[in-house]
């Protein structure tokens, strides 16, 4: 037998608190008034408690558990903290280029606890398997639960039953009942209370001797609604890393290069890069700030290309301008949800040297100019008629080396030294040089050639931060959803009054899912337009 | 709603989240769709050589190749450099072919470099490091033992020597 007979004849589902079609108590032990089954689902069954026959159900019956969707929270919550204790692996502040780099760091960083942490895998906690799968098990909670609930609870409330039974009406926290007069008009007085709720924005179901009014039904949708938006964004994150939706990278670009950003078909130039200061008059009072400056904007004139020949990497890119203009601090330059934002920067760094080629032995006359790119060197220039200058090495990072050769640290232009050859084809003649840190060391010391140092050129490194984020209108929208939900049942109530008469007895009852004080408050005035004799007895606290 | 559709809709519920929970794990493990991985086809490219035309990736298929990504500042190239050398003088006529990627530098830092080391393998140049970033290269040298399919067989970071580089080798060959 799966099914409890009321005494009325309906047939209920096993479970049932409150018989289906007359609202009265069924189990027997919970009949007492004190005992009186809670409202919030309606005393309906909800199935997933009493079927546990094949491992589907049993499955569905534990996510189906409140207890279980708040061990889930709970889990997640404390694993979320931890992961914030020491810093995860991607916000290291050293460069840790190997695992053992990155297990070396805890250690020494934090110790024991670091090594604890490396060891069980917390410096990549929220990206780790078993925190994604409780992100899971906590969205299948969440759709498990308020399906479980949402379905009997929606089947209860849209079918308004004028004639719940005594009981229910007596179970009610809010109840009052009274005796009337043998010639009372029972049928008018139930017109009375029912305009008299109409007007406070209820609405009735009745007959001669009994009426229902409810308002604000809708509210108790609103965990409902926001448990959809819940879901709509934890679908956003999880959206996240499927490949297309989401990139977060850095490009350093100097100002005249065009460089391609990682992972997608564009190219970004930096025309110029200019950092403005608050001039003294802009300022609102007079600060020393002893000779220091303060920024008003950082700002990279950016063009964005897309690469028309994307499909080969490294090939000779075919460029077609998307568009320009400034890149500042908190204003992207954005393109079809990629988004360049102005984060760093290096100012006055090397870009060129400049010398003048002089020949010492016509009375040091100036030949001609030499420009070193440091970026893109020449391999060979002409100075002047028949002079010309050669680069026969280049360590853009000077170091001597261990075993006394000069060598470079990185490939970066920091300390560049240059191994030059300057050829006269005149006389036939040739003679090296070297330029190193700010001097030019000769091959000979009655040397013919040497170089007089003029100011470099120095440019400006303008680092990018490049964000794709499609996932974003999705947790928006899932936010936005819940709020609504949220909104929904806090600010309304789903209340409701039942009147009915039972030959010269009158019967009262009131039910709300919160403020009872505004319950009370509408009831209380029906009773007086009406003229109902009835005391209410008040089982509510609130 | 009768017992059997509701274990139906039950179990159709159940498996979009299944499905969800398999995404979001597999995601938590793969976390870089497009890293360059061992059994994999190694991503094509085309880069300029240091004295030469461009040479592009998969014009090398049916020859083992030997993908090594280096720069003149790394002191462990540097030791590395003479043994691919001796190993791709050994091995050129049996199908092997040695791109080196330099990163980054100047064609007159890497020419006198390569003279004074004796490479006689093509430098591959990649000025913008977009080689470099596409095949994920953190550490170097970091090298990319590709088979005569396309396919990376091993990766290798840090310096070889002699005995590994014909060990890996005898795995990329042609048969």
């Amino acid at each position: 037998m799966d099914q409890i007979k009321c005494e009325c004849g309906h047939a209920n589902p096993v479970g049932t608190m409150l018989c289906e079609s007359c609202g009265r108590p069924l189990e027997l032990e919970i009949k007492g008034e004190a005992s009186f089954p809670d409202m919030r689902y309606e005393g309906m069954a909800r199935r997933s408690q009493t079927y546990s026959r094949t491992i589907i159900d049993r499955i569905w019956n534990y996510f189906s558990s409140v207890k279980v969707a708040i061990g889930i929270i709970v889990i997640i919550l404390v694993a979320s903290a931890i992961g914030t204790v020491f810093p995860q692996q991607q916000y290291i502040p050293v460069p840790v280029p190997t695992e053992p780099d990155v297990a070396r760091f805890y250690t020494e960083t934090y110790g024991k606890l670091g090594t604890i942490y490396y060891t069980l895998g917390f410096h990549n906690m929220y990206s780790s398997w078993w925190y994604v799968t409780l992100l899971v098990a906590l969205g299948t909670s969440l759709v498990i639960c308020s399906l479980d609930r949402v379905i009997p609870l929606y089947k209860a409330l849209s079918k308004p039953r004028v004639n719940q039974h005594k009981s229910f009406l007596k179970g009610q926290k809010f109840y009052g009942e009274a005796e009337l007069p043998a010639e009372t008009d029972s049928a008018a007085l139930v017109e009375a209370a029912s305009a008299a709720l109409r007007k406070k924005g209820y609405r009735i179901f009745q007959n001669d001797q009994a009426m229902m009014a409810e308002k604000g039904r809708f509210s108790r949708w609103g965990p409902y609604i926001n448990h959809i938006g819940l879901i709509i964004f934890l679908l956003g994150v999880l959206l996240r890393n499927v490949p297309g939706f989401y990139l977060d990278e850095f490009v350093w670009v100097r100002e005249g290069q065009t460089i391609a950003i990682p992972d997608t078909p564009y190219y970004v130039k930096n025309v110029q890069y200019h950092t403005e200061y608050w001039k003294e008059e802009e300022m609102a009072q007079e600060l020393d700030l002893k000779g220091g400056a303060v920024v008003k904007s950082y700002q990279t004139d950016a063009i964005l290309y897309l690469n028309k020949n994307a499909d080969l990497p490294g090939a000779n890119p075919d460029l077609v301008e998307i568009k320009s203009g400034p890149i500042i601090v908190n204003h992207p330059m954005e393109h079809e949800g990629l988004a360049l934002y102005q984060t760093g920067v290096q100012e006055m760094q090397l870009g060129a040297l400049n010398f003048v080629l002089v020949d010492k032995k016509a009375g040091n006359k100036e030949i001609g100019p030499i420009k070193l790119d440091l970026y893109n060197v020449p391999a060979e220039q002409q100075v002047a008629d028949g002079v010309k200058v050669r680069v026969l090495d280049y360590f853009p990072d000077f170091v001597m080396g261990k075993d006394g050769k000069p060598a470079t640290q990185t490939n970066l232009p920091k300390n560049p030294m240059f191994a030059l050859e300057v050829v006269s084809e005149a006389d036939n003649a040739s003679e090296k040089l070297v330029y190193l840190s700010g001097s030019i060391i000769t091959e000979k010391d009655d040397s013919r050639y040497t170089l007089e140092i003029k100011m470099p050129d120095l440019i400006d490194i303008s680092g990018l931060m490049v964000r794709k984020d499609k996932a974003v209108p999705l947790i928006y929208f899932g936010s936005f959803i819940f709020m609504i939900g949220v909104a929904m049942g806090f600010f309304w109530q789903h209340r409701r009054i039942w009147l009915q008469f039972h030959g010269t007895r009158v019967m009262l009852a009131g039910h709300t899912n919160k403020n009872w004080y505004g319950l009370k408050q509408e009831a209380g005035a029906m009773i007086e337009q009406a003229k109902l004799p009835i005391a209410i007895e008040d089982k509510s606290k609130a | 709603m009768d017992k059997k559709n509701r274990t139906y809709i039950r179990v159709a519920i159940l498996g979009v989240l299944l499905a969800a929970l398999v995404f979001a794990v597999y995601t938590s493990f793969v976390k870089d769709p497009n890293a360059v991985k061992v059994g994999k086809e190694a991503p094509n490219f085309s880069l300029e050589q240091l004295n030469g035309p461009a040479v592009t990736l998969s014009d090398f298929r049916g020859k083992g190749v030997i993908l090594n990504f280096w720069g003149t500042w790394c002191e462990p190239c540097k030791k590395e450099m003479p043994d691919l050398q001796k190993q791709y003088e050994a091995y050129k006529d049996k199908g092997l072919v040695i791109l080196g990627v330099n990163i980054g530098e100047s064609p007159v830092t890497v020419e006198p470099f390569t003279k004074q080391f004796g490479i006689t393998f093509p430098i591959l140049m990649d000025k913008q490091s977009e080689i470099t970033k596409l095949y994920r290269i953190v550490p170097i040298p970091s090298t990319f033992f590709i088979d005569p399919d396309g396919k990376v067989q091993e990766i290798f970071l840090g310096p070889l020597n002699e005995d590994m580089i014909t060990q890996k080798v005898a795995k990329i060959l042609p048969k």
